[in-house]
């Protein structure tokens, strides 16, 4: 078949055909409780454990940039506001970015990829049941639900690993590492990044479906799939982090701005 | 009782690539047909245009009075429901057992209590001979398991047209022997419209009351089984007869030099048409035409030693059976027929000469 120059956009248009299909079916009876249940235990079974793993060198990584910085300017109790505003801020949304696109999307998008070339989909929407209400709004819900859970996740593990580093590691006082909590960071800033991880959730799942769905072409179709749905959500979740934060600030007063 | 299936000048293109166009015919409702047609000629396409899960560029399908490439999304998962698929491999959902996936279409459609379910299920287990095999998930059966599974759960909600892509495939002669069986039993027990997509010539020529065959991006031919079995147009039956003479070559079609090249070779006489499969009770489906009905309407003499067994009169005079024998021998195509009729003649008590695996 010829390539037309229109390829990009009608892959972009079906896209969002796609995802307006889904976020209607979000709200249609009867819902699959049960299929959301599972997969939402899936997708947290697949994600939880790496991303427990990336947060802590991040915590670390901070307080070990800003602890000698801070040292010699005499700040050192500040060290506990800087992990506190990285975590919170930027690390996290990141990392649950990174771990649902790269973990829990590479999962639903080959699942529902090889579903696709076994022709279970096709069978599915012959039997008269819609593969969209039946598989992929309740894996859009389970992973908007588990991105939110995992950034709260990483904010936790995160500052955590922060102190050990700070206090067990740099000789720093956990007292004043505790107190500076809130002396940049403050409770808007949870908040946010709580609202960008359920958007993450929706746009990894979202990708994830719409590459799965049109796997073509046998096994090596769904490789293909997952890989580009995984690379696709990166670019997307990252620019999407970046335009959030931006409104965020001029939306949100900041502290000791 | 079935439906019928009416299609109208289908096109259908992907790109700038035709697959096939201006396809009419129509199934008609509670007979057996066949889709016919060479590797690649977008068969398994035109099935899926037929449920509407492909969009055709051009024409209309009707079925039970809605044109099913113009209804909405949500009118078509109610058409949708008059059908069962039995797709190549089964399709079966790889998450879940044998019985969870015959249930499905019962749990998603109806409010059945589940002690109902477990009875159809069962029911329909034990028409496919899968008894036993319940808790088994897909990948742990064979192909031709797989496929029966796939067919038990086309059959639970009752449907009136049932599609069958490539029942044969992958079988080894004896298990399609025993779905061809099945299918055929299967008809005369729900008496659905029956779609079989192939390029098993056995079945073919045995098992429907209609034959199509797709050729060169169009519908060569569509008509009763007599009809295409005797018919001299080259492409029907170079098919038809699994012969290299004719216009269908190794890629698609041949090019000028080899249909130059064989045009003096002689194509020999049309092998014999063979009996209809018979229900495995030997009652006749409600559909079925008396054998020779077709030629005698339309006073077309069969070619020499058809309807092995029966004493038929066509047109000018019977055909002797004694002469159909050895010129049935002469074609080499389906010599499987005379020779068992042969058989059949010295020793009656073994077994009726139609060449099926009785059940």
């Amino acid at each position: 078949m010829a390539v037309s120059p229109l390829a990009p956009v009608r892959g972009a248009g079906d896209f969002f055909a796609l995802s307006l299909d889904v976020l209607r079916g979000l709200f249609k009876r009867p819902f699959q409780f049960a299929e959301f249940v599972q997969q939402a235990w899936f997708i947290a079974s697949v994600t939880i454990f790496p991303t427990a793993l990336v947060s802590i060198p991040f915590g670390a990584v901070l307080a070990l940039q800003i602890g000698n910085l801070t040292k010699q300017i005499g700040a050192q109790s500040f060290t506990g506001a800087v992990a506190v505003l990285g975590v919170v801020r930027e690390a996290s949304p990141i990392v649950t970015a990174l771990l649902i696109a790269g973990a829990g999307g590479s999962a639903i998008c080959a699942d529902l990829g090889s579903r696709k070339i076994r022709e279970e989909i096709d069978a599915m929407e012959v039997l008269g049941v819609s593969p969209l209400a039946r598989l992929v709004v309740p894996r859009v819900l389970a992973c908007m639900l588990v991105a939110v859970f995992l950034n709260g996740m990483v904010a936790v593990v995160g500052v955590m690993g922060g102190y050990f580093f700070n206090v067990i590691l740099q000789g720093g006082t956990p007292g004043a590492y505790l107190a500076s909590f809130t002396a940049l960071a403050q409770l808007p800033d949870l908040y946010v990044g709580e609202i960008k991880a359920a958007i993450f959730g929706l746009i990894a799942a979202l990708v994830a479906a719409y590459k799965g769905l049109n796997a073509k072409g046998g096994p090596k179709g769904v490789g293909d799939a997952v890989n580009q749905s995984v690379v696709i959500s990166f670019m997307l979740l990252f620019l999407t982090n970046f335009i959030i934060t931006a409104i965020y600030f001029q939306v949100v007063p900041q502290k000791g701005g | 009782m079935g439906v019928e299936i009416k299609v109208e000048h289908l096109t259908k293109r992907f790109g700038r690539q035709t697959i096939w166009e201006d396809v009419s015919l129509t199934l008609p409702a509670g007979e057996i047909s066949v889709l016919l047609g060479p590797s690649g000629t977008g068969k398994s396409v035109f099935l899926k245009t037929l449920i509407g899960l492909l969009k055709p560029e051009n024409g209309s399908i009707i079925i039970d009075g809605k044109d099913i490439t113009k209804v909405r999304e949500k009118d078509l998962y109610e058409v949708r429901k008059l059908f069962g698929v039995l797709f190549q491999d089964g399709a079966l959902f790889g998450s879940q057992n044998i019985y969870d996936n015959i249930a499905f279409p019962l749990r998603e459609h109806t409010r059945k209590t589940e002690k109902e379910i477990k009875d159809i299920v069962l029911d329909k287990m034990e028409i496919t001979g899968l008894s036993g095999s319940e808790r088994k998930l897909p990948g742990e059966i064979s192909g031709g398991m797989r496929k029966r599974a796939g067919l038990a759960r086309a059959l639970v909600l009752d449907p009136e047209i049932l599609l069958f892509d490539e029942p044969d495939s992958g079988l080894d002669p004896v298990r399609t022997a025993y779905l061809n069986q099945l299918i055929v039993d299967l008809n005369a027990q729900i008496q659905a419209t029956f779609l079989i997509v192939t390029h098993d010539i056995n079945t073919a020529r045995t098992v429907p009351d209609n034959i199509g065959l797709l050729y060169r991006r169009h519908l060569a031919m569509f008509g009763p089984r007599e009809m295409l079995l005797s018919s001299n147009e080259p492409v029907v039956r170079q098919f038809l007869n699994a012969q290299r003479e004719g216009p269908i070559g190794m890629a698609e079609e041949k090019d000028a030099g080899e249909l130059e090249a064989e045009k003096g070779t002689e194509l020999g006489a049309l092998p014999p048409i063979p009996i209809q499969l018979p229900t495995s009770s030997g009652k006749a489906r409600l559909t079925q035409r008396p054998p020779g009905s077709w030629l005698n309407e339309h006073g077309v003499e069969p070619p020499p030693g058809s309807f092995p067994g029966l004493d038929l009169a066509f047109g000018n005079g019977a055909s002797s059976a004694h002469a159909s024998v050895s010129a049935g021998n002469g074609t080499g195509g389906v010599r499987v027929v005379p020779a068992k009729k042969a058989a059949a003649r010295k020793a009656p008590v073994k077994r009726p000469a139609t060449g099926r695996g009785d059940g």
